[in-house]
């Protein structure tokens, strides 16, 4: 269990009054509709909510199926201790999608006509799809830590008799949902700058995924570590940190060969303003990563290895912001930057998220907890 | 054979009779563009109004202000849905609420609608508008009077055109009959019909004096925008049994190389005694 138990309250009291803020701004949405709580328009349709909440959201939830599918199925044991916290921070990273959907959809008390009016030539269909199948799917991966507390053997005897299938699912919704957020993309070819569009978006977005997974649990271990009090192996995260290199080099290998085939090359150098934000991205999210975790010094380095993975994580913020809404055309006479209210509700979001996973690291076996597969062998 | 709408700068005095009848038909009259309503209707130092589409205005007409042949000219152009032949909007619907009939319109059906918004942002004409200001949003566009051409009536806009500017037909009719306009009077018209074959084609079909992007029309290539997402779409089932298979076989490979490491572990400790 919790090894060093601290209260925060003045942590937790901030991050109730965010939540709060953000209920507020939902109730006004849902009486005055979302110009009243929005700058969006009929020419940004899709805005921050889309783009932060979903777009993000989804990519650094990535961490659940790389390190569920690293230790079950690769059967990489040394990254168990790390595989419960990323699976819990994915469940609650798309449970926040749900609930920012809930907000951002015009009719969200018809969300489940995605099951019963089917489309199945819309990538939003294969989205929606995916997002209920695989939360259902993070909910059972998650769900031996509650059973644990409880001690409720009966139900813990059957998830861990179907976890392998469990995490197989996770894996193949996982690579079907990230590269799904690609493929919404491909219907927008007049309006996404040429830099960013490509018919094999899809595949990129996987990648770009894959690579962040494990970022996103160094990211978030270092936190819960420094703010929980336990220790973390330097191995795992060193281990970690040396993976993400030979990703984000095939992500990188993809874009350019992409540009080169697509004869867009040019554009990275031509298309200004909008070459500036594919360079940041490039350089933040994929070049200084790759040549800082290449550095044995700095992958044995805690500190180091955390601020790179920021790195990581700001690059595929960037690159989901660029697609969705910097580098994709606005329609003429409109203009758009987010309402302080559209901010508030992905920020109460977070916060919301942020005092599941305080509240899971203090009742919850997360950390420490028996090694299900060792026990059964 | 489909239905579709030619419409000929040349003709159009911009008496805004479209705009007007479209209002009307569609009872569009309630939700009026005011600064409160959060829709600007500002003068812009043109006769345009409204200025944009939007969920109460369907059609409007737009006022190019040109120089050729040594003249000032003022060419008008009827914006309005274009119901594609490939519509985007019903390829990016995830619950099938926008779809294209087979007798050319592009309809909508607000009993499946979740408000998400995609068709909004697929569309490469930027036409459908979404009801910001109601606590029940749906969305808005050009209906091509779905209801009014099941009586045996024209559309609206089509019915009080005074000029015809607007002729409505048989796609493959009315594209023979903007050709004819185009030969008769090659010095009048641009030799391209816009809409003939832009993103695949579209229901609604355009000739004028002046290159289309003039008149406040995209600049589009003639390949259907639903082209890569339904590649993308179609690999989708191959994907999930592959990755399926391929995670399968790997847990199933590694499993059996330490059930064998062990074993061999296991034998040397028993020959080490």
């Amino acid at each position: 269990m919790i090894t060093k138990k601290r209260s925060f309250p003045i942590g937790t009291s901030v991050l109730s009054l965010l939540v709060i803020i953000g209920l507020v701004v939902m109730i006004i949405r849902y009486i005055n509709g979302l110009g009243a709580i929005s700058n969006l328009s009929d020419g940004r349709p899709w805005g921050l909510w889309i783009s932060f909440d979903l777009y993000c959201g989804v990519a650094l939830a990535a961490g659940g199926f790389t390190l569920a599918g690293a230790v079950y199925i690769f059967n990489l044991k040394k990254y168990h201790s790390v595989a419960r916290p990323a699976v819990m921070t994915a469940f609650l990273g798309y449970t926040l999608v749900i609930l920012a959907l809930l907000v951002d959809l015009g009719q969200p008390w018809y969300i489940w006509h995605a099951i019963i009016y089917w489309n199945i030539h819309s990538p939003l269909f294969e989205v929606a799809v995916c997002v209920m199948t695989y939360t259902a799917v993070l909910a059972l991966e998650f769900s031996p830590a509650v059973f644990e507390r409880f001690k409720l053997n009966f139900p813990l005897r059957i998830i861990r008799a179907i976890q392998i299938p469990l995490v197989v699912a996770g894996v193949v919704l996982s690579t079907l949902h990230q590269s799904s957020l690609g493929s919404m993309l491909l219907l927008m070819p007049t309006t996404l700058s040429a830099i960013w569009y490509t018919p094999v978006l899809p595949i990129l977005f996987l990648t770009s995924a894959i690579a962040v997974g494990p970022a996103m649990v160094i990211f978030e271990s270092t936190l819960s570590t420094r703010v929980f009090g336990h220790k973390l192996d330097i191995g795992v995260l060193s281990g970690l940190a040396k993976v993400i290199p030979y990703i984000l080099g095939i992500y990188l290998l993809l874009k350019l060969a992409d540009l080169i085939a697509g004869g867009d090359i040019g554009l990275i150098f031509s298309a200004y303003p909008q070459n500036l934000l594919w360079w940041a991205e490039i350089i933040i999210g994929v070049i200084s990563p790759i040549i800082l975790f290449s550095i044995p010094g700095i992958r044995q380095n805690r500190n180091a290895v955390f601020w790179t993975s920021v790195l990581v994580i700001l690059g595929l913020v960037l690159n989901r912001f660029n697609v969705s809404i910097l580098a994709l055309a606005i329609r003429p006479g409109y203009t758009y930057f987010p309402h302080w209210m559209e901010i508030a509700i992905s920020v109460g979001l977070v916060a919301d998220a942020l005092l599941v996973i305080w509240l899971a690291h203090r009742f919850l076996p997360i950390v420490n907890h028996e090694q299900p597969l060792e026990v059964k062998t | 054979m489909s239905i579709a709408a030619l419409f000929d700068a040349n003709r159009c005095i911009a008496c805004r009779g479209c705009q007007v009848a479209c209002k009307q038909w569609n009872e569009n009259d309630e939700y009026i563009p005011t600064v409160e309503n959060g829709v600007l209707s500002t003068n812009l130092g043109s006769n345009e109004n409204p200025p944009q589409l939007s969920a109460s205005t369907f059609t409007r007409i737009h006022f190019s202000e040109l120089e050729y042949g040594g003249k000032f000219h003022w060419v008008f152009t009827k914006l309005q849905c274009m119901h594609c032949e490939h519509p985007a909007c019903a390829a990016a619907c995830p619950v099938a609420a926008l779809q294209k009939t087979p007798e050319g319109p592009v309809v909508y059906d607000e009993g499946k609608c979740i408000g998400c918004r995609y068709c909004m942002v697929a569309c490469p004409f930027g036409i459908p508008s979404f009801e910001w200001d109601s606590p029940v949003p749906w969305i808005r566009k050009c209906t091509f009077c779905f209801d009014r051409l099941g009586a045996g009536m024209e559309p609206a806009c089509v019915k009080t055109c005074p000029t015809n500017a607007l002729v409505l037909g048989e796609r493959d009719t009315l594209l023979t009959e903007a050709r004819r306009r185009i030969n008769l009077r090659p010095d009048k018209y641009i030799n391209h019909i816009y809409g003939e074959n832009e993103v695949g084609g579209t229901s609604w079909l355009y000739i004028s004096p002046v290159p289309f992007e003039q008149l406040g029309l995209p600049l589009l290539g003639n390949d259907p925008v639903t082209l890569d997402a339904e590649r993308a779409m179609g690999a989708v089932p191959s994907v999930l049994l592959g990755v399926a298979a391929a995670m399968t076989g790997v847990y199933w490979i590694i499993k059996r190389r330490d059930k064998l490491n062990r074993e061999k572990a296991a034998e040397k400790k028993e020959v080490g005694k």
